[in-house]
């Protein structure tokens, strides 16, 4: 058996090594799995982690797509990762992607049809703002009677897609589509479609903001009293009272971030790559996010690197899927595999193995 | 988190552009890609429509590669998904949900030379897009018959999922073909607010029986309320999407089936030979898109006064809403003689007269 | 008897069946909680135990046999969970998550062969002149044994979190992991144990679902069964009976709602849909409001890893 050790410090080694050890890892067991399904591993693997990025059929459509597919998942992520490093659980992420969305469309539908240079600014205020109030629900019932948040955030969700499937068939549904369900699209509403920057690029202002974000979220934790007392309130919840944190400020400061920043997430998509306000407008980003941060280890850089690295599979699953013939459940167990050896690897980042041979380690 | 919506394709609305004339070179090969929103063993709208794509692959044989992708979520997804598909080489692509609709129109625009083909939508913005449907109601006239003769509370229960014209027209079709051989017949609607969902499904099914109701219809996907039937004897219901055959001879009496292989089989042979053009079909039990089940379980004369709607239906003798109808309100819709426009049964947002309840909104 | 066209006594015997698979994926993962151990895989767990109930039941031709592999399958899901977290110290949110998300990709690989099978049917008890009478018969006296037998759970739990050794190891290892470890016991495989426990729970309630409910395997069986489940133990404030409170209240809501429809009765269906989670927000505030300051119940440690330093 082995013993573990707590290092002072975090390996700056492992750091850096574990999640290379974890894909190679993925790679073996996944391997083995796509072979125990009658298909050619080697290929496999190479549609998934490969092509999206350097087939030449490919990789000029699917890089940018990276970014689109991971712009939404590292925005909600920076904000979800405040809270969690401050130990307040914000679970309810995809609710106020929904929230946001329903907001923001709302106010640029309100404008239709006409052409002014401020929709699309109010839509990004609005769509924070949805967010925002969204997850001040569990925050202020947090403060105010103690309630639980990881529960309400969580119920809150349930909640926001009946909002988002009764505006689909109802208040947002476009007029001119003779009774289906589903809001006019916004992207084909040029004051209000957040379309590509650059074409070609995948960047659009969603992508943007999570590149700002991450940026923000990086100076915040690293030169800020906030982002020190953040921290405290996580590792040293007494000390940090102590030093004149004000936990219930914590919750609602934490909260609305990562709710602003998830509405935001919900507004960008559903202007630009989603289009419209549907019965099935919420595709998991808000649950996929919380994944996100912990594979980033809450660290904005390692939120970016996983946001990618999660798209990537998306991306790379979806190829293999219709190049390979591999069921779709293949892909999702082995993006499940891909984050159990992530987490499990993350070990050697923290602990030191002491291998024990017939006695006890001290 | 099944995503799909049955709605249907809609010359009524103008929206297409007027049909490409020119047809295309003949072809050696075809790639024919299938885009699903489901997975391929879902026991409904996506197994049907993967059976279908699987009968174009042993139809042509060597002469058609057949590729798919399930599972794919509606809206920025499906069009990264649609525009791989153009990439690698595919031909032709059937988007097979109503939530791909300007996915598919948007990355047509992108691949002149692929041709794209729309599930139950109504845009044809550019030439290359294609738009199909089947028209279910003709089913559920069938099975409304057999309703209104079989039901003896006079109670024909309906597990819709949500409020959209499809769905609305089919209740409406059932209701009708039902108060024609049973003037008691009443019809009781419970939303579901899903298309799949077998728990929530099977306890709907259980409430209806426990108010009295004896028929059974459903508008969702999974077989949990035909589980539910056989339970209490004397219950029926009818598959839908597929036979649902498992649960012959009752409680499920017929069904209606979703059969695409015809219409892929056309379209890709068209392909092969040439004379592909751009279209806008709304087929149904005439061209074999919906299929009526084996009728068992009921009396000899029911069966043959169902059998009777079915053939006069296809031969065109019988149309579903033929008038006088009346809306719920009681104002007018169609006149003596009358049958529906098209327009008016794609946009339907109304009961007929006769039918309890209202319409969420 | 009748209210507004609905038969309480129906009502009452449909939302007991209704909620068996929430209550006992929810008292599994009480078991776990009491432990310290948040594990947000219980819809991982309740799907890959839906499977290997139907499969097995579908193999051997006994619904016993299913409910026992079920039991199994779910566990061996929770190995997994139990390993990342206790052994190698993984975070316990995000492995719970990482456990749904493959678990749900596993079943619908392993249920591939499936689909479509109808399992050997799962006979409901009969108590003889009991099941006769008026109104007790048809609620209590009518039902499949896993009914009685999730309820015995329910009742297991309670007396062995209250009155034995065991349940106060199991809240001493959950309270704090700390002074637990000081007094000599095990804190690793009291948790791995409660984990193992939860797994089996969840997969028992997936193949409730699989094999009486509905009966048959399709993907996505469970359709959010789990995290309803979640929802229940912090409603239930980490409380056994409260825990079938809890299942009946969200079973009978969603009951509920059909029957109102199916009797005619004119509801905001959309509304309606919403409602179980939001009168479970009300009740929570409502609890936490009335006992003042301080955490509803929840065991201290929850949710914390433990690693002994010395």
């Amino acid at each position: 058996m082995f013993t573990l050790e707590k290092r002072p410090n975090p390996s700056r080694f492992w750091t850096v090594a574990t999640p290379v050890l974890a894909v190679v890892l993925t790679m073996i067991a996944g391997g083995i799995m796509f072979a125990m399904l009658g298909k050619d591993p080697v290929a496999a693997i190479r549609t998934i982690f490969w092509d999206p990025l350097f087939d030449p059929q490919f990789a000029s459509y699917s890089r940018p797509q990276l970014l689109v597919k991971a712009g939404p998942l590292i925005l909600i992520a920076i904000g979800l990762s405040l809270g969690f490093r401050a130990g307040i659980w914000n679970i309810g992420a995809e609710g106020q992607y929904i929230m946001g969305a329903i907001f923001g469309a709302a106010v640029g539908l309100a404008f239709y049809p006409d052409e002014h240079w401020f929709i699309l600014p109010l839509m990004v205020l609005a769509g924070a703002f949805g967010g925002w109030l969204w997850a001040m629900i569990p925050a202020i019932l947090r403060t105010r009677f103690r309630t639980n948040e990881i529960l309400v955030s969580l119920l809150l969700v349930y909640v926001a897609q009946s909002i988002l499937s009764s505006m689909a068939l109802g208040a947002l549904r476009n007029p001119e589509g003779g009774g289906f369900p589903g809001s006019r699209n916004l992207s084909q509403y040029p004051a209000a479609a957040n379309l590509e920057l650059v074409a070609g690029t995948g960047m659009h202002w969603g992508v943007v903001a999570a590149f700002m974000a991450v940026i923000a979220a990086y100076v915040l934790l690293q030169r800020h009293i906030l982002g020190f007392h953040i921290r405290l309130a996580g590792q040293a919840p007494r000390a940090a009272r102590f030093a004149g944190v004000n936990p219930d400020r914590l919750v609602l400061l934490c909260f609305g971030v990562s709710g602003a920043l998830a509405g935001l997430a919900g507004l960008f998509e559903v202007a630009g790559p989603a289009g419209q306000i549907s019965i099935d407008f919420a595709s998991g980003y808000g649950f996929t996010a919380i994944i996100v941060a912990f594979l980033g280890r809450l660290n904005p850089i390692g939120i970016l690197l996983a946001g990618l690295l999660m798209a990537l599979t998306y991306i790379g699953g979806e190829l293999a899927q219709f190049m390979l013939g591999l069921p779709s459940a293949a892909i999702q167990a082995f993006q499940g595999m891909l984050l159990f050896f992530l987490l499990a690897v993350d070990l050697l980042t923290n602990y030191r193995i002491r291998w024990a041979f017939g006695r006890a380690a001290g | 988190m099944h995503r799909r919506s049955l709605l249907t394709s809609a010359a009524a609305f103008g929206l297409g552009l007027s049909l490409a004339t020119g047809a295309f070179a003949q072809m050696d090969k075809v790639k024919a890609c299938f885009v699903y929103v489901g997975p391929i063993n879902d026991g409904g709208w996506t197994q049907q429509h993967h059976a279908g794509a699987t009968a174009v692959a042993e139809t042509y044989g060597d002469k058609v590669e057949m590729v798919y992708q399930e599972n794919v979520p509606e809206g920025a997804d499906a069009e990264r998904v649609l525009t791989q598909m153009a990439l690698s080489g595919c031909n032709i692509v059937f988007a097979t949900s109503f939530g791909f609709m300007d996915a598919t129109n948007a990355v047509a625009a992108k691949f002149p030379n692929v041709m794209f083909e729309h599930a139950t939508g109504y845009k044809r913005e550019h030439p290359n897009v294609s738009t199909y449907n089947a028209r279910f109601y003709e089913g559920r006239a069938v099975i409304g018959t057999i309703a209104g003769l079989m039901t003896k509370s006079n109670k024909i229960g309906y597990i819709a999922s949500f409020p959209i014209p499809e769905v609305i027209m089919g209740i409406n079709a059932a209701y009708l073909a039902a108060k024609k051989v049973n003037p008691d017949a009443t019809m009781n609607v419970i939303w579901a607010y899903t298309w799949y969902d077998p728990a929530k499904e099977a306890d709907a099914a259980k409430a209806m029986i426990e108010q009295g109701v004896d028929v059974i219809m459903q508008h969702t996907d999974s077989t949990a309320p035909m589980a539910e039937m056989a339970k209490t004897p004397g219950i029926i219901g009818f598959g839908q999407a597929t036979d649902m055959a498992d649960y012959k001879p009752t409680p499920r009496v017929s069904s209606i089936i979703d059969n695409w292989a015809p219409y892929y089989i056309k379209r890709v042979g068209e392909m092969l030979d040439g004379t592909y053009t751009q279209g806008d079909a709304w087929e149904g039990i005439a061209g074999g898109e919906v299929q009526i089940g084996e009728i068992t379980g009921v009396p000899d004369d029911v069966k043959a006064a169902a059998e009777a709607v079915r053939d006069g239906i296809a031969a065109g003798t019988l149309h579903p809403f033929t008038g006088p109808i009346n809306k719920q309100d009681g104002s007018a819709w169609l006149a003596e003689g009358q049958t529906a426009p098209d327009g008016d049964l794609l946009g339907m947002n109304f009961y007929v007269e006769g039918i309890a309840g209202d319409i969420p909104k | 008897m009748t209210f507004g066209g609905i038969d309480p006594a129906l009502l009452i015997a449909s939302l007991m069946v209704a909620s068996v698979p929430i209550m006992l994926a929810a008292i599994g993962e009480l078991v776990v909680e009491k432990a310290g151990v948040l594990n947000l895989g219980v819809e991982g767990m309740m799907i890959i135990g839906a499977v290997c109930g139907l499969a097995a039941a579908v193999q051997s031709g006994s619904p016993v046999v299913g409910f026992a592999a079920a039991a199994a399958g779910g566990a061996a899901l929770a190995l997994i969970f139990a390993f990342l977290t206790q052994t190698l110290l993984a975070n316990q949110v995000a492995t719970g998550l990482a456990l749904t998300l493959f678990g749900l990709g596993l079943s619908s690989l392993i249920g591939q062969g499936f689909v479509g099978v109808k399992p050997p049917q799962t006979e409901r008890l009969t108590f003889g002149p009991l099941t006769d009478l008026p109104f007790l018969g048809k609620v209590l006296f009518h039902h499949d044994p896993i009914v009685y037998l999730s309820i015995a759970i329910i009742a297991a739990v309670w007396a062995v979190l209250k009155y034995t050794r065991t349940g106060l190891i199991l809240r001493a290892v959950g309270e704090n992991h700390d002074a637990a470890h000081a007094l000599g016991y095990k804190v690793q495989r009291v948790r791995l144990l409660a984990i193992l426990f939860g797994g089996a729970m969840a997969g028992l309630g997936g193949a409730y679902i699989s094999l009486i409910r509905v009966p048959q395997w399709t993907d996505g069986i469970t359709s959010g069964a789990g995290w309803i489940a979640l929802a229940i133990v912090v409603f239930a404030s980490w409380k056994p009976w409260r825990v079938l409170l809890g299942a009946y209240l969200f079973g009978g809501i969603t009951v509920l709602q059909l029957n109102l429809q199916a009797a005619g009765a004119r509801i905001p269906v959309e509304y309606l849909s919403m409602s179980p989670y939001l009168i479970t927000i009300l009740v929570l505030v409502i609890m936490s409001a009335n006992r003042g300051r301080g955490a509803i119940g929840a065991p201290a440690s929850l949710g914390r890893n433990f690693h002994a330093s010395r």
